[in-house]
């Protein structure tokens, strides 16, 4: 293991961290915006630069974009009470493990094209596993243990209520999650997400084909069974993150705040940005698998000689999709009602498991008609 | 592989593996139960068998210890908590422990096989594992993989069956 590897390897880590907890942070921000925008209201505009402190006519407002570190610094400030009935070491852990597996899974997706560096090249993502979606799968599997865990330590009614709720739902919905990633790793014959994303880059990304071999008459009539996955996955990505319409498990208007509710000050706020990160790296493996992960459409901008700054270029795409797909999720979290629970488990048992089942031989079908 | 990292994880599996059973309280078992196949895991994982890794968090880390517990938490733990040790059941674990350790350690221990250390054996990482387990499955054990098949259905069936309400002759909602 050279010295380069290392040090490139570490210098990925940090700055994905960072750059997922800045998104995690301006999207606590963009929630209220968005909300805003939706509800016809303004929403928060005036944290910003307290100039007239220093003298000045104004201030420097940019649209409220500091608020969350005024969030931050009240979450800090505040006390941090923790009941007396509560089991205290599950209570410290449980905000920990829901944050930690979001974080996790950041590490197999890629976000750039490779960037070579004088002699050396460096891949635009951290770990190059071979099993990257069962990686995501297994990692954010293990994030029901925070919200469960935090549910049965408080020791109340609703928090408990909150954790039942939720480990059944996030149980339910895996399997259509992990059911309908099957057609799509069928069609890319590959479980390498770098070279899945190289694959659509060069050949049409999966819901988009239309440059390169994706021009071809298999992948238009596998566009159905492409696209079936896609909203199936996307309908359980929503489940698996606690998104509405799929909140049931903090519910306000049956359970106070759901898991939560004993919960206050930075433990409080490592749950919702667990939930943020959650959401941000569900819109990294949807835009890697479906939309062609940081690659431009119809095959522009290719970076075979390793540009640093084309590959950059590639990283800005990479996060515009998955920003635009944040949007997308706040959108349907505020023009959407929420599902009760039996509709919920109704929706995830009798018709997304049987419908990504049926997908597989339809899918399965399709591949063998054409490549006889 | 770091012979350090083995060793770490290794301890890490068996200290919770003993949590797992000295522990009184449920959800501690279970929790340690996770964290010994999570350590597990990582020792698959550094043998470079990533699919073996990723399984093994993925269906017993990840969905069986969840619906454990599930359960666990509908329990009353108090009553499980107060509960003395069963000196008799301790005693009588102690001797199969023994039993079985001193059986493993003539059997080992007659293995000349074992003494010599293994050479290091070329690792070939052009193929992927799971290629290869896929390949081995669907191949060699079909029909095993089948047999195994209708016995998961089987006891899915099981499970609807038993779990099926009766259906009430008469709906209170249809009287008129």
């Amino acid at each position: 293991m050279d010295w380069f590897f290392t040090l490139s390897t570490a210098v990925k880590v940090v700055l994905s961290i960072v750059t997922l907890l800045t998104i995690v942070a301006l999207a606590s921000y963009a929630e209220r915006r968005v909300s805003a925008i939706i509800q016809d209201r303004v929403g928060p505009n005036r944290v910003g630069v307290p100039l007239t402190l220093f003298g000045a006519k104004k201030d420097w407002a940019f649209f409220g974009l500091l608020q969350p570190l005024a969030d931050g610094l009240k979450f800090i400030l505040k006390e941090d009470f923790v009941p007396a009935h509560v089991k205290k070491f599950y209570f410290w852990l449980a905000p920990a493990l829901t944050m930690i597996p979001a974080l996790l899974t950041f590490a197999v997706i890629p976000f750039g094209s490779t960037m070579v560096v004088g002699e050396h090249t460096v891949p635009m993502v951290i770990a190059n596993l071979n099993v990257g979606p069962l990686f995501i799968l297994a990692i954010s599997s293990l994030s029901v243990y925070g919200i469960v865990l935090a549910g049965w330590s408080s020791n109340s009614k609703y928090p408990f209520l909150g954790g039942v709720r939720s480990s059944s739902q996030m149980i339910s919905y895996e399997i259509s999650l992990g059911l309908s990633l099957v057609p799509v790793l069928m069609v890319f014959g590959e479980l390498n997400l770098s070279k899945i994303v190289d694959y659509q880059n060069h050949n049409g990304w999966l819901l988009l084909p239309a440059w390169g071999e994706g021009l071809s008459v298999e992948r238009w009539v596998l566009m159905i069974p492409m696209l079936i996955s896609f909203l199936i996955f996307t309908i359980s990505v929503f489940a698996e993150t606690n998104r509405m319409p799929f909140d049931l498990p903090e519910c306000e208007t049956e359970l106070v705040a759901g898991y939560h509710t004993e919960y206050s000050s930075m433990k409080f706020a490592l749950f919702f940005m667990g939930e943020y990160a959650a959401m941000v790296v569900g819109s990294g493996i949807i835009v890697t698998l479906y939309l062609g992960g940081w690659s431009l459409p119809f095959g522009l901008l290719q970076n075979d000689e390793g540009s640093i700054w084309k590959s950059l270029a590639h990283v800005g795409c990479f996060l515009t999709k998955v920003v635009a797909w944040i949007i997308f999720f706040m959108w349907v979290r505020w023009t959407l009602p929420r599902f009760r629970y039996d509709q919920l488990m109704r929706l995830g048992w009798v018709w997304l498991f049987e419908i990504a089942l049926a997908n597989v031989f339809l899918t399965a079908v399709i591949i063998m008609i054409f490549r006889k | 592989m770091p012979e350090p990292l083995f060793y770490f994880f290794s301890l890490l599996t068996l200290i919770f593996g003993v949590g797992v059973v000295i522990n009184r309280n449920p959800v501690a078992s279970a929790l340690c139960l996770v964290a010994s196949f999570i350590g597990l895991a990582a020792i698959y994982v550094s043998l470079n068998a990533y699919f073996l890794g990723t399984i093994q968090v993925l269906v017993y880390a990840g969905a069986v210890m969840v619906l454990f517990l599930f359960i666990i938490m509908l329990m009353d733990i108090r009553a499980e908590e107060r509960r003395k040790f069963n000196l008799v059941a301790v005693g009588g674990g102690m001797v199969l422990v023994i039993g079985f350790l001193a059986m493993f350690s003539s059997v080992v221990s007659g293995f000349k096989g074992g003494e010599q250390r293994l050479s290091q054996l070329p690792l070939d990482t052009t193929k992927s594992d799971v290629v290869e387990i896929g390949k081995t499955l669907f191949t060699d054990y079909t029909f095993h993989l089948q047999i195994v098949g209708v016995l998961l259905l089987v006891a899915t069936v099981g499970v609807v069956v038993l779990s099926r309400r009766e259906d009430r002759p008469s709906a209170p909602h249809e009287a008129p």
